[in-house]
C-alpha cells in the first residue's frame, strides 16, 4: 500500500517526506491508524512493565537480597501492575477493538473518529504522565518518586500524610486520564456496534468478537466510572481537606476497597472479554469450523458481565466483613465459573471433529485453552472464602492472576498478533520464529508461574522486597526467576518477528488464513476507506458464503 | 480492489439503525449514572457519622423553588425540541433562551445555598464527614449543570446566529437527552440530601 509516496504523472515517484507521514499519523482519525498507534504504544509500556518485572524477580531471586532497597522494591511492584493493567492491557485491547471492530461490521470507520483520536491520546497522555513521576514526583519535600502504593492505592495509605510528595497524585491523574480515554472509546464502540453496521448483519450475524468487544464497552462503562469516582474523593481528601477516606474524622478505609474492587473486579472481565474474542474468531478458523454454540456464546458472555457486577469483595475476604457478606460473595464468585466455564466447552466443541491446523496463532490458542482452565480453577479455589483467609496476599494469589492475565490474555494476544498482523502490514509473521517464541514463552511461563503457587502455598506473602534464608523459598523463587528471564528473551524474540517480518515478511495477500469475516474480504492492509461499496450479509460467515455459493450457510441460518 | 461481489439472498426490506448521536449520549449517561450512584452511595453511607461539626438537619433548607426551576427547564428543553424537529425555529429559540434562565437560575440557587452554608454555618468541604460528602455529590452535579448550560449557550449563540435548523434537530435532541438526565440526578440528590438525609 503505497501510503507514502505520492505520484506526479510522467515524472517520477516522490517519497513524502518523513515529517508529513509522522503529521499524518499524528493527527489521523483512521480507526486502523488508531489501532495500531494503541497496539504500539502499548507495546512499549509492556516493555517497561517487564523491565520492572525482571528487577522484582531478581530482588527476589534469592533471600537477604539487596539489590534494590524496600522503597525503589514498593515502586517496582506499583508501576509494574498499574503499567501492565492500564497501559498494556487496556490500551492493546482497545487497540484490537479499534482496528477489527469496523472492518468486520462493514462500517467505513468508528462512530466517532475524532474522539476516538482524542481518546487514544487521553491514554497516551495517562502513560506519559505515569511515567514522569519518576522525575517529578518530588513535592515540596522532596520526598516522591514514582508511586509506590500498589496499583491498589488502597486509603489512607495515599492520604498527605503518609505519601507526601506527589506520586499519589500521578498516580491518580495518569489513571483518571486514561479512565476517560477507555470511557470515550467504550461509548465509540458502543455506538459503532448498534448504528453502523452494513445491511443485513443483524445483532445475531455479528462475528463473535463485535458482540464480546460490545459487552466489553458496556462493562467499561459501568466499571471504570466508580475508579474516577474514588479517584476523584482521593484527590478530594488530598488537596481539598476532604475526609472521605480520613479514618480520625470517621472515614472509612474499607470505603475505598469498595469503590476500588467494584471497579477492579469488573476490570479484569473487561480484559479477557475481548481475548474471549480473539478465541471465538481464531478457534473456528484454525479447526475449519464454525464457532460452536453462537448463541450460548453470546448469553454467557452477557451472564458473566452481569454477574461479575457483583462478586467484587472476594479481594476482601480478610478484611473483616460479616459472614453473610462473605458467603454471598463466595456464591456469586463460584457462580461466575459457570458461564466462562461454558465457552471452554464451546470452544472445545469447536475443535472437535475439526481439521485442527497447528499454526502458530492456533498454537498459542490452544496453550490459552489448557491455561485459563487451571487459571480459572484456582481462581474457583480462591472464591473458598477460608481457603482465601490463608491465601490472600501470598504468591499463590499472585500466581492466580499472572496464570490468568499472561498465560490467559497475553497468550491469546500473542495469537490475535500472529493472525491479524497479516491484515494490518500485509506481511505473514515468520512462522519459525513464532515458534521459537512460542516454545520459549511456554516454557518460561510455566517456570515461573506453575511453580510459584508453591511458595504461595508455602506461606511467602506478595509485596515483600525480600526474606530470611531458612523458609526454603530459596530455590522455588531462583527458579520463578529463570522462568521469568525466559518470557523477556522469548519476548524479544517476538519483538524482533513483528520489526524483520515487516520488512522481509511473506506477501499476505486478502486471505491468508481462509477466514470468513468481512476483514478478510479487502486488501492486506485495508485502503482507508475500508470498503469501496458496504457489503450486505446474509449469513454469519459472509465469506464461506462468497467462496462456496452452492452451499451457503445463510441456508442454515 | 477491495470490491466484494455479493450473492444478496433476500435484501433486506429495511435496514435502519440507531441514531449514533442517542445511543452514545445514553453511553454517557450510563457511565455519569455509575460515578453519580457511588457518590450518593459514600453520602448514604457516612450518614449520621460525622464526629463533629453541623448536621444536615441544623443547616439544610429545602430548596424547592430552585428545583422547580431545574424541572421545568427540563420541561422547556423537551418542548424546545420539539419545536425545532417541526422546523419553528423562532419558537424553539424562546424555549430554549427560558432553559437556559431557568438552568442559570437553579446554579445560583445553588451558589446562594452554599454563601449561607459557608459564611454562615461554617459548613466546608474539610469541615466534616457531611461537609465533605454533601459538597462533592452537590458540587459534581453543579459542575454537570455547568457543562450543559455552557453546550445551551453554545447553540442558543449559533441559534441567535440563524445557523440553527430543522436539519440539526436530532443533535439538539442529544443535548436535551443529557439535560434531562442532568435533572434526574437532582431528583436523586434532592431525595437522598433533602429527604432521605434530613
Amino acid at each position: 500500500m503505497s501510503s507514502n509516496t505520492i505520484t506526479v504523472s510522467g515524472i517520477a515517484i516522490l517519497e513524502k517526506p518523513w515529517t508529513e507521514t509522522l503529521y499524518e499519523w499524528l493527527t489521523t482519525v483512521d480507526h486502523k491508524r488508531l489501532g495500531i498507534l494503541y497496539i504500539l504504544n502499548a507495546l512499549v509500556f509492556l516493555v517497561f512493565g517487564g523491565i520492572e518485572a525482571l528487577i522484582i524477580r531478581i530482588q527476589l531471586m534469592h533471600s537477604d537480597s539487596t539489590f534494590v532497597s524496600p522503597q525503589v522494591f514498593n515502586r517496582m511492584f506499583t508501576m509494574h501492575g498499574t503499567t501492565m493493567i492500564f497501559f498494556v492491557a487496556m490500551p492493546i485491547l482497545f487497540g484490537f477493538a479499534n482496528y477489527l471492530v469496523p472492518l468486520m461490521i462493514g462500517a467505513r470507520d468508528m462512530a466517532f473518529p475524532r474522539l476516538n483520536a482524542f481518546s487514544f491520546w487521553l491514554s497516551a497522555l495517562g502513560g506519559l504522565l505515569l511515567y514522569f513521576s519518576f522525575l517529578g514526583g518530588n513535592g515540596l519535600y522532596g520526598a516522591g518518586s514514582a508511586p509506590d502504593v500498589g496499583w491498589w492505592a488502597y486509603a489512607p495509605l495515599t492520604m498527605r500524610a503518609f505519601s507526601p510528595g506527589h506520586s499519589s497524585d500521578y498516580w491518580t491523574l495518569s489513571i483518571l486520564a486514561s479512565g476517560f480515554g477507555s470511557i470515550g472509546t467504550s461509548i465509540n464502540i458502543i455506538a459503532t456496534i448498534l448504528c453502523m453496521r452494513c445491511p443485513g448483519m443483524k445483532l445475531n450475524r455479528m462475528p463473535l468478537l463485535a458482540w464480546l468487544n460490545l459487552v466489553m464497552a458496556g462493562m467499561v462503562l459501568l466499571a471504570i466510572s466508580p475508579l474516577t469516582a474514588a479517584q476523584i474523593m482521593l484527590l478530594t481528601d488530598r488537596y481539598l481537606g476532604g475526609h472521605f477516606f480520613d479514618t480520625q474524622a470517621g472515614g472509612s478505609a474499607v470505603l475505598w476497597m469498595h469503590f476500588f474492587w467494584i471497579f477492579g473486579h469488573p476490570e479484569v472481565y473487561v480484559l479477557i472479554i475481548p481475548v474471549f474474542a480473539f478465541m471465538s474468531e481464531i478457534i473456528p478458523v484454525f479447526s475449519r469450523k464454525p464457532i460452536f454454540g453462537y448463541p450460548v456464546m453470546v448469553a454467557a458472555t452477557v451472564s458473566i458481565a452481569f454477574v461479575s457486577m457483583s462478586v467484587w469483595a472476594h479481594h476482601m475476604f480478610t478484611v473483616g466483613m460479616n459472614s453473610y457478606a462473605n458467603s454471598f460473595f463466595v456464591i456469586t464468585t463460584m457462580a461466575v465459573g459457570v458461564p466462562t466455564g461454558i465457552k471452554i466447552f464451546n470452544w472445545l466443541g469447536t475443535m472437535w471433529g475439526g481439521r485442527i491446523q497447528f499454526k502458530v496463532p492456533m498454537l498459542f490458542s490452544i496453550a490459552f485453552l489448557f491455561q485459563f482452565l487451571i487459571a480459572g480453577l484456582t481462581g474457583i479455589m480462591l472464591a473458598c472464602a477460608p481457603f482465601d483467609w490463608q491465601l490472600s496476599l501470598s504468591y499463590f494469589v499472585v500466581a492466580h492472576f499472572h496464570y490468568v492475565i499472561v498465560g490467559g490474555i497475553l497468550f491469546a494476544l500473542f495469537a490475535a498478533f500472529y493472525y491479524w498482523y497479516p491484515k494490518m502490514t500485509g506481511r505473514m509473521l515468520s512462522e519459525r520464529m513464532g515458534k521459537w517464541h512460542f516454545w520459549l514463552f511456554l516454557i518460561g511461563f510455566h517456570l515461573t508461574f506453575d511453580v510459584m503457587h508453591i511458595p504461595g502455598l508455602l506461606g511467602m506473602p506478595r509485596r515483600i522486597y525480600t526474606y530470611e534464608p531458612g523458609r526454603e523459598w530459596d530455590t522455588l523463587n531462583l527458579i520463578i526467576t529463570i522462568g521469568a528471564f525466559i518470557q523477556a528473551i522469548a519476548i524479544l524474540v517476538f519483538l524482533a518477528n513483528l520489526i524483520i517480518s515487516y520488512f522481509k515478511g511473506d506477501e499476505a495477500g486478502n486471505d491468508p488464513w481462509d477466514a470468513w469475516t468481512l476483514e478478510w474480504s479487502v486488501s492486506s492492509p485495508p485502503p482507508t476507506y475500508n470498503f469501496a461499496s458496504i457489503p450486505t450479509v446474509a449469513s454469519r460467515r459472509p465469506l464461506w458464503d462468497l467462496k462456496h455459493p452452492e452451499d451457503p450457510d445463510s441456508k442454515y441460518e | 480492489m477491495s470490491t466484494m461481489a455479493n450473492p444478496i439472498r433476500q435484501a433486506p426490506a429495511a435496514w435502519s439503525l440507531p441514531d449514533r448521536g442517542k445511543v452514545a449520549m445514553a453511553g454517557l449517561i450510563l457511565a455519569e449514572s455509575a460515578i453519580f450512584t457511588i457518590f450518593v452511595v459514600a453520602y448514604l453511607f457516612y450518614l449520621g457519622k460525622s464526629l463533629s461539626g453541623p448536621t444536615p438537619r441544623e443547616v439544610l433548607d429545602t430548596p424547592i423553588f430552585f428545583t422547580i426551576c431545574l424541572l421545568s427547564s427540563s420541561l422547556s428543553i423537551h418542548f424546545a425540541a420539539k419545536l425545532l424537529a417541526r422546523d419553528k425555529v423562532g419558537l424553539f429559540l424562546a424555549l430554549w433562551l427560558l432553559t437556559f434562565a431557568l438552568g442559570g437560575l437553579f446554579l445560583y440557587g445553588t451558589g446562594m445555598e452554599w454563601h449561607k452554608l459557608i459564611y454562615q454555618d461554617g459548613l466546608t468541604i474539610s469541615t466534616n464527614l457531611f461537609g465533605t460528602t454533601y459538597y462533592s455529590l452537590v458540587g459534581l452535579h453543579a459542575f454537570h449543570v455547568t457543562v450543559g448550560l455552557l453546550m445551551i449557550l453554545i447553540v442558543a449563540i449559533c441559534a441567535l446566529a440563524g445557523r440553527v435548523g430543522v436539519e440539526q434537530s436530532h443533535r439538539v435532541e442529544v443535548l436535551s437527552m443529557y439535560w434531562h438526565f442532568v435533572d434526574a440526578v437532582w431528583v436523586v440528590v434532592f431525595t437522598v440530601v433533602y429527604v432521605v438525609g434530613h
